[in-house]
């Protein structure tokens, strides 16, 4: 079946088998790699990308759920337009070594940036609870925490200039 | 997962038509147990009928004395409704504990209850109020309505549009979370209403059940006090890796007594 969608503001169309699943659809017939597949058991988080705005795990999402939808993955977080930098949430977790081997980090910054825009003033509860679903077998978690509380202070900070 | 056929009704009669017509077809809502069943292949079923173009299944209304919330709403949309923290906080704190925030933005509180997971959440808030399950073809009493494992009284073809809630004058939920799924090891559903208080516990066996001593109890003294002492039979609970029979059965005391703590708060 043919799908139509915005895929990180460009319009996109693909011919899919209803099967697929999105995480799939990126990394095989997209080429945007960024999003990783860890469990695909629907656990681990690292597939986490914006359906509309709002976080979902791109392993448990069939490929027709993106018809007239739109999509923001990895690739398409970025900071202030023509600025060449990144998202604030990935400053953060650079300047707070809020990763180790990095392989979860895709997901933590996609949950992290809609936690963020959902809820501008989060406490480290709110990051704590937000992040149940992502798993991080590196850092135990301290720093991620860390992170995305100073990612979102940043992206508040940048929301009021 | 084995390649099916996927249909996207706009209209209730058209799905339900589909779904007898097409032997082996599945309803799929947010799919947030479909999909990973379709991926373990433990079903594969020829085609599935997805109910995301239904028009009307979607959002929450005020009835004065009962809440409804339309089939398809989220549970991350139940979780920050107003309306839900207004009048039935216990059912909004239940939505925002179901998994993680991307499950919420997917799962869906007909999906959740049609499926009847015997550690899922709804049930018990469902079971817990003594909600009113609408389908396409009728209203059924969620006293009637779950059946046991995965089971409900749900006919084929037959399609849940809404789930009609009592307001109570108080009521909480409390779990006990496995921590890598966030389903409920233990989970309890308390509310309080002019003629009594209901009790309904799930993640313990094999089905959402209620708890007629806690509820007597209860009914006298809305007071976590009233039933520290009352424990339930182990007869039938779920022993797994998670958990033993007889730890479930000593946290379903546990979790009731929060249940009503937080229904106090």
């Amino acid at each position: 079946m043919q799908i139509s969608f915005t895929l990180n503001g460009r319009p996109t169309v693909v011919d899919v088998e209803p099967a697929t699943l999105v995480a799939d659809l990126l990394r095989e017939q997209l080429n945007l790699t960024g999003t990783h597949i860890g469990c695909d058991t629907s656990q681990c988080g690292a597939c986490v990308v914006h359906l509309n705005g709002l976080p979902v795990k791109s392993c448990t999402l069939l490929a027709p759920a993106l018809d007239g939808a739109t999509l923001l993955t990895i690739e398409g977080l970025q900071g202030a337009p023509g600025s060449n930098r990144m998202h604030p949430m990935q400053e953060a977790f650079r300047e707070h070594h809020g990763l180790q081997c990095g392989f979860c980090t895709p997901g933590m910054l996609m949950t992290a940036v809609a936690l963020a825009t959902e809820k501008p003033d989060l406490t480290e509860a709110d990051v704590r609870h937000g992040l149940e679903g992502n798993i991080c077998r590196c850092t135990g978690y301290q720093n991620i925490v860390v992170s995305v509380m100073a990612g979102a202070a940043a992206m508040n900070a940048a929301k009021g200039e | 997962m084995k390649p099916f056929a996927y249909h996207q009704p706009a209209q209730i009669p058209e799905a339900a038509k589909l779904l007898t017509s097409i032997e082996d077809s599945k309803l799929v809502a947010g799919g947030m147990t479909l999909i990973p069943t379709l991926k373990q292949r433990l079903a594969s079923p020829v085609a599935l009928v997805d109910l995301s173009k239904l028009g009307g299944l979607k959002g929450i209304t005020d009835d004065g004395a009962t809440i409804t919330i339309g089939a398809m709403t989220p549970h991350a949309v139940v979780a920050a409704s107003k309306l839900v923290q207004t009048k039935i906080p216990g059912l909004a704190a239940l939505a925002s504990m179901i998994g993680d925030p991307a499950v919420r933005s997917r799962g869906t509180i007909g999906g959740s209850v049609a499926n009847n997971d015997p550690a899922a959440d709804y049930p018990a808030g469902v079971l817990g109020l003594g909600a009113t399950i609408v389908t396409s073809t009728r209203e059924i009493a969620a006293d009637k309505f779950f059946l046991g494992l995965f089971e409900t009284a749900l006919e084929p073809g037959e399609i849940i549009t809404a789930i009609r809630f009592p307001v109570p004058l108080r009521a909480g939920y409390a779990k006990f979370k496995a921590p890598a799924s966030r389903y409920a090891l233990v989970g309890v559903f308390v509310a309080k209403f002019v003629d009594g208080v209901r009790v309904a516990v799930t993640g313990v066996g094999p089905g959402v059940f209620r708890v007629p001593p806690m509820e007597a109890a209860l009914s006298e003294n809305f007071d976590p006090s009233a039933i520290a002492a009352i424990k339930i039979d182990t007869d039938g609970l779920t022993s797994d890796i998670h958990a033993e029979a007889d730890y479930r059965a000593h946290l379903v005391t546990v979790m009731a007594k929060r249940a009503v703590d937080a229904a106090l708060s």
